[in-house]
């Protein structure tokens, strides 16, 4: 992959934003609500330009979440590269979808990521039971359109 | 201009490995890691690199409140400055005279340790941190506080306010650790009721103001308005800090346990800064030096 003349700047920058995002205080009933950034802006990268990132950025990302957020290393790590595998196994069709079936699909690939991360927890030993932990993937693909436009636009810088 | 190749221009020998491929060597690698980081526990040096890496991001997203209270520090008033100077100084008079109190105390409660023959007592180091606003996930009760092994923070050390205990260190990094709050729901504290003595759990329920004492029986001596004190069993938290105040005691007489709550001493939801504590285990020797015998650690203090 390295000798490409990629410009990588862009993605980047997005995940740095993302990640910083993800740890930004919120009032309580706002963070609840957080979509998943940093997934949001990976998976969008892994739809777009597969190449440049995929899953080792995805990888990569989720030992950031890993370490920020205090859990188990490797739980973000393994939602996130899943997530991003099945993202790039589908981006040819995703990318040419209308962007509310775009939507669609992220909404189930983050439903995936959830769902990986809420049986970590239960294996851990710190299951987390409230319904409210599945708000952030339909909030993440209510917001697609918003993300998919601002990174369309960096996207148009590389 | 779009620089990424498009299928045509890109070779198709060197491309590396398949996306499957990638992703199953990743997962395994995940899977890896979680292994040996909870049933393990080797991975606290690759915890200390990640959270240099992840230290600048919580400085960031902690620099706006920090600015807020620099700002707001150095444009105080004058008059607001002597106000706060006016209260400050009562309160620390109204201390010395407790202090007064409080050392007398110590001494005729180290007298009659001496008698009893108890071997040690506690010393106590403190250090203030600042918690860091950064949240983590609204389901937990965790914080960032701004200081970290480089300062001597360790795994277990115990963590106060200036009301009351405010909870333990769960993972201590270079500059920053992680602290569990007392109500969390995984998080357990051994106390003692301060009037009798009677000893229990206090369980974090998830909930800042709430904690339950599950472990008590119907004919428990505990009501409302009992102060709850760390008990010092376990070895975590000094004894004799105030953990909670009891809110609510439902005695019915058809159940074995007790429903017990009580509210937090500490004001969790609203502390900046917090007190890290050292206790040093020191022997009694200058006040108890009749029995060399009796001086021996076969009394362990509860």
């Amino acid at each position: 992959m390295s000798g490409d003349q990629l410009n990588r700047l862009p993605m980047v920058l997005s995940v740095v934003v993302g990640l910083t995002l993800s740890i930004l205080p919120l009032p309580r009933w706002l963070d609840i609500a957080r979509p998943d950034f940093v997934v949001i802006v990976v998976l969008y990268w892994s739809i777009m330009v597969p190449r440049a990132g995929g899953i080792m950025l995805a990888f990569a990302c989720g030992l950031a979440l890993d370490a920020s957020k205090g859990v188990v290393l490797g739980q973000h790590a393994l939602a996130l590269s899943l997530a991003t595998y099945v993202a790039i196994k589908l981006h040819l069709r995703i990318r040419i979808f209308p962007v509310w079936h775009q939507a669609l699909t992220v909404f189930w690939l983050l439903v995936l990521y959830q769902f990986v991360l809420f049986w970590i927890d239960g294996a851990t030993g710190h299951p987390i039971t409230n319904y409210a932990r599945w708000l952030p993937a339909f909030i993440g693909a209510a917001l697609w359109p918003v993300f998919a436009g601002l990174l369309g636009n960096a996207y148009q810088r590389t | 201009m779009v620089a990424f190749r498009t299928a045509e221009t890109r070779p198709i020998l060197g491309r590396g490995p398949s996306p499957g491929l990638r992703f199953f060597f990743f997962a395994l690698l995940a899977l890896g890691l979680m292994w040996l980081d909870q049933r393990q526990g080797y991975l606290d040096g690759v915890r200390h690199a990640l959270s240099m890496v992840t230290y600048p991001f919580q400085l960031l997203v902690n620099s706006p409140g920090a600015a807020w209270d620099w700002l707001e520090e150095s444009f105080t008033t004058r008059e607001r400055l002597s106000r706060e100077n006016e209260q400050l100084k009562a309160r620390l008079s109204e201390a010395d005279l407790k202090l007064m109190r409080f050392a007398d105390l110590e001494q005729e409660n180290l007298r009659l340790r001496g008698m009893r023959a108890a071997t040690a007592r506690i010393g106590e180091r403190v250090m203030v941190a600042e918690i860091l606003e950064v949240d983590l996930n609204p389901y937990r009760h965790r914080v960032i506080i701004n200081k970290g092994t480089r300062d001597g923070v360790f795994k277990g050390q115990a963590v106060l306010d200036a009301t009351g205990v405010f909870g333990q260190i769960t993972n201590a990094g270079v500059f920053t650790s992680e602290a569990i709050l007392i109500t969390d729901a995984e998080h357990a504290i051994p106390v003692q009721v301060n009037r009798n003595g009677l000893r229990s759990l206090a369980v974090g329920t998830g909930d800042l103001s709430r904690m339950s004492l599950p472990f008590l029986p119907t004919n428990a001596d505990i009501k409302v308005g009992d102060l709850l004190v760390s008990s010092g069993l376990g070895g975590v938290f000094p004894a004799g800090y105030p953990v909670a105040t009891v809110t609510k005691a439902d005695k019915m007489a058809a159940q074995t346990l007790a429903n017990i709550v009580a509210q937090p001493a500490a004001t969790l939801d609203r502390d900046r800064e917090v007190l890290l504590i050292w206790l040093t285990q020191r022997p009694v020797t200058e006040v108890a030096p009749e029995s060399p015998a009796a001086a021996s650690p076969a009394v362990k203090q509860p």
